[in-house]
């Protein structure tokens, strides 16, 4: 039996600081917040198994609680709280709007098919793509998926705060799961208090059939990776015969690895900054013995600074104020990205000590190279902490592609450069810390307002010396050339002993 | 069961049939009842309605030859008067009162990306029917509080049906792909309301005899309320003002 007793003393103690002691979404913690807590007075919810506008099911609020939202603060409560507890906050949960308790509405999961196969197949995929543009998603989500369409700058969500079309490109954040059956179910039964509509009357009318719908949601499904990206430490920069390429879409990327880098909100320091819009970086690195070339590509909606999407800055920016007391006014702020490494490696043994991660300080300062989108520029300098920035004379080779939501940066450096003293020396076989840094002009983020990711590491792999290639063949060799020994010996014995017995 | 068994039966079929058929009746208006009508007045230097720009659909753009399309929150008339405004009974009908919901639906039509009609009423249970005339993706979304909303897409010309649970004015209207669409749709449980026009006026028919609480709901201006008393067939006259703010 569902205690709703019990759920308020689980509510108030976990769930209320976010929530709101009502339920209105409006706790301590939630002005900081961008997607804001449910409000749970209206009774709205965005991930159900039942029609548009209709309440979800007691299985579909088990699951947020159970699974939390990814890519919202909300997070996974199994294993946190017991099972009782959990079925109790959920039973406390409808107590907050009088929809639950009125008979006349329905609450009842849609009938849902099953996957058809073939999902990952080019023809399943040209129809979903059809269907994508046909039903007009990139009318938000944008023509390559990741939420810059032509409506994206107007969205608001039923409270008024600005929300963005989801990036297609980044299934692992979806909020009800990126599986193509979880977001077959999404197109089926839209996200009720966002602008997102449900489909389901268009397999009613025959627009198109339910077989073509999940063709969409696999389309959807295929522009994100296979599996969620798991973070490495390492970024292996192999060494390569011909030069380090410059271009961004130089052929030789597509035969890297890919590492993923998860940014977050600057919150440390002032002014910080919650909402932060880029939500990680891809990172490639590839050297020739000379230059270091270091590819970096993320997702962001906007080629800033873009005037479309002012209102749009200024209405995240009164969302999410942070420290002042009157949120900043919009402006048209360019997109930034920053590297940033040591000055100099760590020396002797056990030597891992690095300098502050967020930008150094007065007296370590940390050597950053930073590209801006305009005025389109690389400069390198010392940072000494998030408010103090010296260019230095040498910058590294900035060149930069935007396409369709998606920048891709590469920067070109020497290996070796004349002022050891402030430029790292990027050396072979070396563990160099690296961090990240990025900002999304048309968010509203500049200075201290951006994500930042912590030390990871560059290792510039050596090429491999011939020997590599020899040792194995010679230790062939010389295991035959053994083996061949003990046989003859034992050959021989063999005929000896056969020899004395007759 | 004897022959007066079967006749009695029979009545009482027949009476439930015609109950049933008076039941069915559309107007739920007293015929011939009282009538409220006025004007709603506006008062003040008419507000300038910024353009809408459609770039984004040529197919609507196109519709709009004379003039360019403006916001529609604030629509004064010629005459100096309001349109746009929903004069509806608040209060004031017997507490036994029933209406049953007419069988026929109101149509709200996308048009030129647009909501024709941008104010109007419909009743508990009444049908709404959705209409895409533009042929373009529309999405159209019911943001109501005491009605559950909902949020549909319709990427072509078609017509989906919804229906409202409960009494609320209004419900707001709205399409997310071209954000200067909105629509505000008062849902009540009788059929007194109307919505002033071209004109300004507004007419209220067919009221049982009593002492009414009418409210003038506007999208930007709020509601202003009047109380007016009817008896039998007589029309009483109710003004409204807004002035601009």
């Amino acid at each position: 039996m569902q205690d709703t007793t019990r759920g308020k003393t689980v509510y108030v103690k976990w769930c209320a600081g976010c929530h709101g002691e009502t339920g209105a979404g409006d706790g301590p913690s939630a002005a900081h917040m961008l997607p804001r807590p449910r409000n749970f007075t209206g009774a709205l919810y965005k991930i159900r198994t039942t029609a548009s506008g209709q309440l979800p099911t007691d299985a579909d609020l088990m699951r947020a609680i159970d699974e939390g939202l990814p890519g919202s603060a909300m997070p996974a409560w199994q294993g946190r709280l017991s099972e009782g507890e959990r079925r109790d906050v959920a039973a406390y949960l409808k107590t907050f709007s009088s929809f639950f308790a009125d008979t006349s509405q329905h609450v009842t999961a849609l009938k849902f098919s099953s996957e058809p196969s073939g999902g990952t197949g080019a023809a399943a995929l040209k129809i979903g793509r059809q269907f994508y543009d046909s039903i007009g998603c990139r009318k938000c989500h944008g023509d390559q998926g990741r939420g810059d369409g032509p409506s994206a700058p107007t969205l608001k969500d039923d409270a008024g705060f600005p929300i963005f079309a989801a990036d297609l490109h980044q299934s692992w954040r979806f909020r009800g799961g990126g599986s193509a059956a979880d977001i077959y179910h999404r197109l089926r039964t839209g996200l009720d208090g966002t602008p997102m509509p449900s489909f389901s009357d268009l397999i009613d009318q025959k627009f198109l059939t339910d077989e073509q719908l999940w063709r969409l949601a696999q389309y959807v499904r295929s522009l994100s990776p296979p599996e969620a990206p798991e973070v490495r430490d390492v970024i292996h920069a192999p060494q390569i015969a011909g030069t380090a390429p410059v271009s961004p879409d130089d052929s030789v990327w597509g035969r890297m690895s890919r590492y993923w880098f998860p940014l977050v909100g600057q919150v440390i320091h002032k002014a910080r900054w919650f909402a932060p819009a880029v939500t990680g970086v891809w990172v490639q690195a590839v050297h020739d013995g000379r230059t270091l070339a270091l590819r970096l590509s993320w997702d962001d909606r906007t080629q800033s600074p873009d005037s479309a999407w002012l209102g749009f800055e200024q209405r995240v920016l009164e969302t999410v104020p942070g420290d002042d007391s009157a949120p900043p006014r919009a402006e048209p702020w360019p997109d930034q990205l920053a590297v940033q490494f040591p000055r100099r490696l760590p020396q002797g043994t056990g030597g891992m000590e690095r300098p502050y991660f967020l930008m150094g300080s007065e007296t370590d300062p940390v050597y950053q190279w930073r590209w801006t989108s305009r005025p389109r520029k690389s400069v390198a300098g010392l940072a000494r902490g998030i408010e103090r920035f010296d260019t230095l004379p040498g910058a590294p080779a900035g060149q930069a592609i935007f396409d369709h939501g998606e920048w891709r940066l590469v920067f070109t450096r020497a290996l070796a450069t004349p002022d050891t003293a402030n430029e790292v020396q990027l050396e072979a076989g070396r563990a160099i810390p690296v961090a990240f840094f990025g900002w999304d002009g048309s968010s509203g983020e500049h200075g201290s307002r951006m994500a930042v990711s912590t030390w990871y590491f560059l290792a510039l792999d050596r090429p491999t010396p011939p020997s590599v290639f020899i040792s194995p063949v010679l230790a062939m060799l010389v295991t035959l050339g053994l083996g061949l020994v003990v046989v003859r010996r034992a050959q021989r014995r063999g005929t000896t002993r056969a020899g004395r017995q007759r | 069961m004897g022959k007066l068994g079967a006749v009695a039966a029979t009545g009482v079929t027949v009476l439930v049939l015609a109950l049933a058929g008076w039941m069915r009746q559309p107007p739920a208006a007293v015929q011939g009842g009282g009538t409220i009508s006025g004007k709603v007045k506006f008062t003040g230097a008419k507000p300038a309605m910024p353009k809408i720009d459609m770039s984004e659909e040529p197919k609507c753009k196109a519709k709009y030859t004379a003039a360019p399309p403006t916001d529609e929150a604030v629509v004064v008339n010629a005459n100096g008067t309001l349109a746009n405004v929903f004069v509806y009974v608040k209060s004031g009908l017997p507490a036994s009162y029933k209406a049953p919901a007419p069988g026929g639906p109101v149509t709200l039509d996308q048009d030129g990306c647009r909501y024709h009609p941008h104010v109007f009423g419909i009743m508990v249970g009444q049908t709404l029917a959705i209409k895409n005339s533009d042929g373009i993706l529309h999405n159209i979304k019911a943001k109501g509080t005491k009605n559950r909303p909902f949020n549909i897409s319709q990427p072509t010309v078609m017509t989906s049906e919804r229906t409202f649970t409960a009494p609320e004015v209004t419900v707001p209207l709205e399409c997310n792909v071209h954000g200067w669409m909105h629509a505000w749709l008062g849902v009540l449980p009788h059929p007194f309301f109307s919505v002033s026009g071209a004109d300004g006026g507004f007419t209220i028919k067919g009221l049982p005899p009593g002492t009414y609480t009418v409210e003038a709901w506007h999208e930007k201006y709020g509601a202003q309320t009047a109380t007016v008393t009817v008896a039998g067939s007589e029309t009483k006259t109710a003004d409204f003002g807004f002035a601009a703010k």
